[in-house]
């Protein structure tokens, strides 16, 4: 299972690198928040995925899956969560302020002597 | 009194808060931010004293032992580190008090600014690498919105870049936990380094682990070739802004890959940390070419801190106490003086209202005491013996020597002139020189703007001067990252 969970995160991380790579603004946004899956899935699975109850004490089970992973991914969302949403609007911001989308034509104009 | 750790990380986070609540009183913000940098300062001196008096100071919280609580740990490195953010933030708000704007102040610039300071310190004093990533992320959240605040075209469209990096560099972080939970089952870097230490053949994976952090944290500290996305946008923001950026957010990148080279992955220094003297000197070289290149006057400074980021670095590859007390004597020298320089640059383009040296020119008719303070800061920023970069580059030739890294030394010395080209040559054209500014333009005010930096450079000069008084603190700092059992034994008390 670990070893189909990884090929996953890798699939994510290819797909989310080939996206930030891109000239559109949005497919960048849109890549980062894959790659920030990636990371998160992966999390998961180095941490095991043996079998074991979901950690709530009122189970009463012999053994609980790993909790501090659950914990961790659980910041780890929340702050992407953030970012990606100021992202998004500093997109939305720089698109109304630039009149452009394409991040080839965000160069600066200053030279560079 | 065991609860002091959390009060350098409390004072920032609560004043933050507070500045929330009335954004439109300009005078109130500006007021507090003044009163609690003032206190942040007493505070962490009072810490730095005290851990130089009963050794390294920790913090359970929640009363949860280590390795299962997050702990926060005082040893000296953090409590120099935390003292010269404070030091170095107070002037810096004065600055910006001056110059940022109305528009601005009334926007919650000085709560993110509060924000800001809680991640620095954050990072500096926790023990734990998962909330060191958090602290990583207070300090990048409220970093994106100064940098973009005011939403002028260049700020969006640098930000933007700025974001994204960050973004890439934080989703590597994660996966850098990841492997290191996968590979060792602990998170907390006392304990951590305690299960890598004990190992008696380190599998090669622990090394992937520590290219994989030195990506990550080269990433924020403008590492070659790390670095590209650092000159664009430290010269979008205000002059404000780009202080505190040039003084603090690369140095915690710097800081972590000092603590994690020092005391995690140190089973295989062969190959790590050649890699990272190898890196340093290329950053180094890249920076003062960059230096060299430009003629104006921002871009000019901000490769600056890229080359700084290669000293610390390469004393921190030597693995030796000169220099480890080299890099860190740097590293605290280096906070102080860019953090000056870019005020003392503000100031300059604020009254010459240009930032390209060839329309800028005899500056020092009118602004004598600007251009002497910008000689006197480029004079510590290159080492001249009375002040404070001297020590830390005398110190670091000193490890270099010890560590056989003869090729870097030689880098080092002919960067450090390069660097005192490139800055007396801001000196030498603007400063001297024809006087190229309209005759109603000459008598432009500096009002305000010299006080803050005349106090960054007496502090400099004070760490010069006082480099004896200062030598025991930088010395037991480099001990415990030497020997990693006297942080360990503080921290898991076994």
């Amino acid at each position: 299972m670990e070893i189909i969970m990884s090929i996953l995160a890798g699939i994510l991380f290819m797909a989310g690198t080939y996206l930030v790579l891109s000239k559109n603004m949005i497919r960048i946004i849109i890549g980062t928040s894959i790659i920030s899956h990636g990371a998160h899935v992966l999390l998961l699975t180095m941490a095991g995925l043996k079998t074991g109850a979901p950690p709530l004490l009122g189970l009463d089970a012999s053994t609980y899956t790993d909790p501090l992973p659950q914990a961790l991914i659980l910041t780890a969302i929340v702050i992407s969560f953030g970012v990606t949403s100021f992202f998004l609007v500093l997109g939305y911001r720089t698109y109304k302020e630039t009149g452009t989308d394409n991040t080839e034509r965000m160069r600066g104009t200053d030279s560079y002597d | 009194m065991t609860n002091l750790m959390i009060w350098p990380i409390l004072i920032p986070l609560l004043t933050g808060v507070v500045l929330l609540l009335a954004p439109k009183r300009v005078l109130f913000q500006r007021a507090l931010s003044l009163i609690a940098g003032v206190a942040l300062i007493v505070l962490n001196i009072f810490i730095l004293l005290s851990i130089h008096q009963d050794g390294i100071l920790t913090l359970e919280l929640g009363g949860w032992n280590p390795p299962f609580g997050i702990v926060l740990v005082g040893d000296m490195l953090a409590a120099l580190l935390i003292t010269t953010t404070s030091i170095v933030s107070l002037p810096i708000l004065l600055f910006s008090i001056y110059t940022i704007g109305k528009e601005r102040e009334q926007f919650y610039f000085y709560a993110f600014y509060q924000f800001l300071i809680t991640g620095v310190i954050g990072a500096f004093l926790t023990g734990d690498l998962f909330n060191l990533f958090v602290f990583f992320e207070v300090m990048l959240i409220s970093s994106y919105i100064l940098i973009v605040h005011g939403g002028t075209k260049i700020q969006l469209r640098e930000s933007f870049k700025y974001v994204l990096v960050n973004v890439i560099s934080s989703a590597f972080f994660v996966v850098g936990v990841a492997y290191l939970y996968a590979v060792t089952g602990t998170l907390n870097i006392a304990h951590l380094s305690e299960r890598i230490n004990s190992l008696d053949s380190p599998a090669p994976i622990l090394t992937v682990i520590a290219v994989l952090f030195l990506i990550v944290f080269g990433l924020k500290g403008a590492l070659f070739p790390l670095y590209f996305w650092l000159p664009a946008s430290y010269t979008a923001p205000p002059f404000a802004i780009a202080a505190i950026f040039g003084a603090l957010l690369t140095k915690v990148g710097i800081y972590s890959i000092f603590r994690t080279y020092s005391m995690i992955f140190t089973h295989d220094i062969g190959f790590t940390h050649q890699l990272l003297s190898i890196l340093a000197a290329l950053t180094m070289v890249i920076g003062i070419i960059g230096a060299i290149a430009h003629q104006d006057v921002k871009k000019i400074l901000v490769y600056n801190v890229i080359v700084a980021v290669g000293f610390v670095l390469f004393g921190v590859s030597t693995m030796t106490e000169a220099g480890f007390i080299g890099a860190i004597y740097y590293v605290l020298h280096d906070m102080v003086i860019k953090g000056a320089l870019f005020l003392l640059i503000g100031a300059m383009v604020i009254v010459a209202g240009t930032s390209h040296l060839k329309e800028m020119g005899g500056l020092i008719k009118h602004h004598p005491r600007l251009g002497w303070m910008f000689f006197t800061a480029t004079m510590a920023l290159v080492g001249v013996p009375p002040l404070s970069g001297f020590v830390g580059k005398l110190m670091l030739i000193q490890g270099g020597i010890e560590a056989g890294q003869y090729g870097i030394i030689a880098v080092m010395m002919v960067t450090s002139l390069l660097i005192l080209y490139s800055m007396i040559r801001i000196f030498l054209k603007g400063f001297y020189g024809q006087i190229k500014l309209l005759k109603a333009d000459q008598y432009g005010s500096s009002k305000g703007l010299l006080l803050p930096c005349a106090f960054l450079i007496t502090v400099s000069a004070l760490m010069g001067l006082g480099a004896e008084a200062l030598y025991p603190f930088a010395e037991s700092a480099a001990k415990t990252l030497l020997n990693p059992e006297i942080y360990i034994d503080a921290v898991l008390k076994e």
